[in-house]
């Protein structure tokens, strides 16, 4: 029976899926063995994404799915079981942009690809980002903003990060619909991402995964 | 003889709106006054410019130049968006200095802002604005939710109007809640029985309802006024508005305000039928809001924002199936009837190219943003008027060097035998006003036809 799920939930099956994960826990299925399965379905899902065979509602389905599987799967968790993270991350929108679409698809695409992110929500305040890295010792932080408003908020946080001595610490990536080489030079940002897989590429790259 | 309207085919209707915009109207119906010859000349040889242009029939004098701003005009005038928002007389003035200071082709009017208070006497919910969830400098912006609720789709289907008065309405502004209780006016038949179906209205909550509406329709009126005596009035200075009105594709009406773009993509998979029926059900309210507002406003240039068919939204299978299906007939729908969609690509358009090819020549106006636009020349050129795209990112940031070299890419490329029409890619709030000036300015002097 192993496998099943992978391909089920990597092929986007939600009934399927759900009534397979019913059958397996009614016959005494490791809960431990269905939930690995549906991670390494969800790392096939990135794949596709990240090479154009999956758009952005194949991306959100999946994640649909995933939350209907872990809800049934959550009872028969024991408590402590969930694994070890590659390392955190913190998102969120700039001070006065609201729109969280584009944030919300690089926390998810982060979350699935291993990695604790911290998601701060939208219109988050310059010191919000700076305290959070403080307490947290966050060495990646992202920024999303869709306005062109935005990319002084960004350059503000960047500052604020500056200035607060944390600039050797982190490293900051940004994102959003008019974000790109020119903005990221303006805000002080180290790198730009055209989308969610790109968010994942640099973190990837700059605290491994 | 002059042919009649109704025997008209879609290329006559075209031809005719122009020439109506090229013989315009005061407000009483008079030949309108130019506040100067040279003024009048300007007028008619902007809209020749831009007709050459969209129609690809005739190489016009030069590259015609048409920034599209959103709230950079006020910016520019030195007040907030709050400012425009809640003053029109300071709005208007604000984006008549734009004009006049820039002096583009064809613009679209102050209405970008909207007028703050009939916002605030209806209580919308579905967006934050200025000084009102955001901050009093930004644009407004939207509160994306699930105002149509998955089960609701039946009803959306089979009845659009009664799902928006009943159901829809009431959910996004707090004042018409109350409409939830309205009849249902198919209802009302014969002599027995009718007053029934009146007693709503005399419950005082709807009451109030309507009360608010009056208030609501009356500052609408108010700002109205505003927008409408500033057109003019650039009008007779020679610069023409060339919005005619505004429609959506089917499939972006639905993911964007109905059921939100995490709803949608949902009911891509759990309801595909229902969303197409949907869709089907709406086409025909999306072409007669653009011809309607065509006839309102004597112009036939109907913009369209799309969103959720973008590059990397959706795969081009799902994009075939679901969103230029509907797409497309609302479009056909409005060149039938004489209009010219505007549809204004945000994202990239890269991959979705060679299906809008199937259009009919010489009928469309394409804004796009982040598509390879010499790409887009090369696959749609000799379909459609291409629109753009100067970065937003190089106006708020970059040089007027800077500005002039792209421009000058673009009028190499893609001005190459007309169709194309010189402006920025996306809707902008900020720039530097010297970037701005780089790219109209430029245009003027170096894409003049030979």
């Amino acid at each position: 029976m192993s496998g099943e799920l992978v391909e089920l939930l990597s092929n986007l099956k939600e009934p399927e899926a759900l009534a397979f994960v019913d059958k397996a826990l009614g016959e005494g299925v490791d809960p431990m063995d269905l939930l690995g399965q549906a991670k390494e379905a969800m790392n096939i899902v990135g794949q596709r994404f990240a090479s154009d065979e999956y758009f952005i509602p194949d991306l959100v389905f999946s994640g649909e799915i995933l939350k209907g599987i872990i809800k049934k799967l959550e009872p028969h968790l024991k408590k402590g079981e969930e694994e070890e993270r590659l390392g955190k991350v913190i998102i969120g929108t700039v001070a006065g942009d609201i729109h969280d679409i584009g944030k919300d698809l690089v926390v998810f695409m982060l979350d699935v690809n291993g990695f604790e992110v911290l998601d701060l929500g939208i219109d988050v305040p310059v010191q919000k980002f700076v305290d959070t890295i403080k307490e947290t010792g966050t060495m990646v932080v992202g920024l999303s903003g869709f306005l062109t408003l935005s990319f002084d908020s960004m350059k503000d946080t960047v500052d604020a990060i500056k200035e607060a001595g944390l600039r050797d610490h982190v490293k900051i990536m940004i994102g959003g619909g008019q974000i790109d080489e020119q903005v990221k030079g303006f805000t002080g940002a180290d790198a730009y991402g055209k989308d969610a897989m790109a968010a994942v590429t640099l973190t990837q790259g700059w605290i491994g995964g | 003889m002059e042919k009649k309207w109704e025997e008209m085919s879609a290329e006559e209707k075209q031809e005719a709106q122009f020439q109506k915009l090229l013989v315009p109207k005061d407000p009483e119906g008079n030949d309108l006054k130019f506040q100067s010859p040279e003024a009048e000349k300007s007028y008619k040889e902007r809209i020749t410019r831009i007709k050459d242009a969209i129609q690809l029939k005739k190489l016009p004098d030069r590259v015609p130049v048409c920034p599209l701003p959103n709230m950079f005009p006020f910016n520019y005038a030195g007040m907030t968006v709050q400012e425009a928002m809640y003053d029109y007389d300071k709005c208007v003035a604000g984006f008549k200095k734009f004009i006049l200071d820039f002096e583009p082709d064809m613009h679209i009017g102050a209405a970008g802002p909207g007028p703050g208070k009939f916002f605030e006497i209806l209580d919308y919910k579905l967006y934050a604005w200025a000084g009102h969830g955001v901050l009093p400098t930004s644009s407004y912006q939207c509160l994306e939710g699930e105002y149509m609720k998955a089960e609701e789709y039946d009803t959306l289907i089979t009845d659009p109007s009664f799902f928006f008065s009943n159901i829809y309405l009431p959910r996004v502004f707090g004042a018409l809640e109350p409409w939830s209780m309205l009849p249902l006016l198919p209802g009302i038949v014969e002599m027995y029985g009718v007053a029934f179906n009146f007693i709503p209205f005399g419950l005082p909550p709807v009451q109030g309802a309507y009360k608010a509406l009056f208030e609501a329709g009356s500052e609408a009126m108010k700002w109205a006024m505003a927008m409408g005596g500033v057109d003019g009035e650039l009008k007779t200075l020679g610069f023409p508005n060339i919005l005619g009105g505004f429609t959506k594709a089917p499939f972006d009406i639905i993911g964007d305000t109905l059921r939100g773009s995490r709803g949608i993509m949902m009911d891509m998979y759990r309801r595909p039928d229902k969303l197409l029926q949907a869709m089907e059900a709406i086409t025909p309210i999306m072409i007669n809001m653009g011809l309607g507002a065509a006839q309102q406003t004597g112009n036939p240039l109907i913009f369209m924002p799309l969103h959720k068919g973008a590059d990397g939204f959706m795969s081009d299978e799902q994009y075939k199936k679901f969103y230029w299906p509907t797409f497309k007939q609302v479009m056909v729908g409005l060149i039938e009837g004489g209009c010219i969609p505007l549809p204004a690509a945000e994202g990239g358009y890269n991959t979705r190219l060679k299906v809008i090819r199937d259009l009919p020549k010489g009928k469309t106006l394409w804004m796009f943003d982040q598509t390879d636009i010499v790409k887009a020349k090369d696959i749609v050129g000799d379909t459609l008027c291409i629109l753009g795209n100067v970065p937003s990112a190089m106006l708020k940031l970059g040089t007027p060097q800077q500005v002039k070299d792209y421009s000058k890419k673009l009028i190499d490329n893609v001005g190459k035998g007309g169709g194309f029409i010189m402006g920025n890619g996306a809707f902008f709030d900020e720039a530097k006003p010297e970037n701005v000036h780089a790219m109209i300015d430029f245009t003027k002097e170096y894409g003049v036809y030979k």
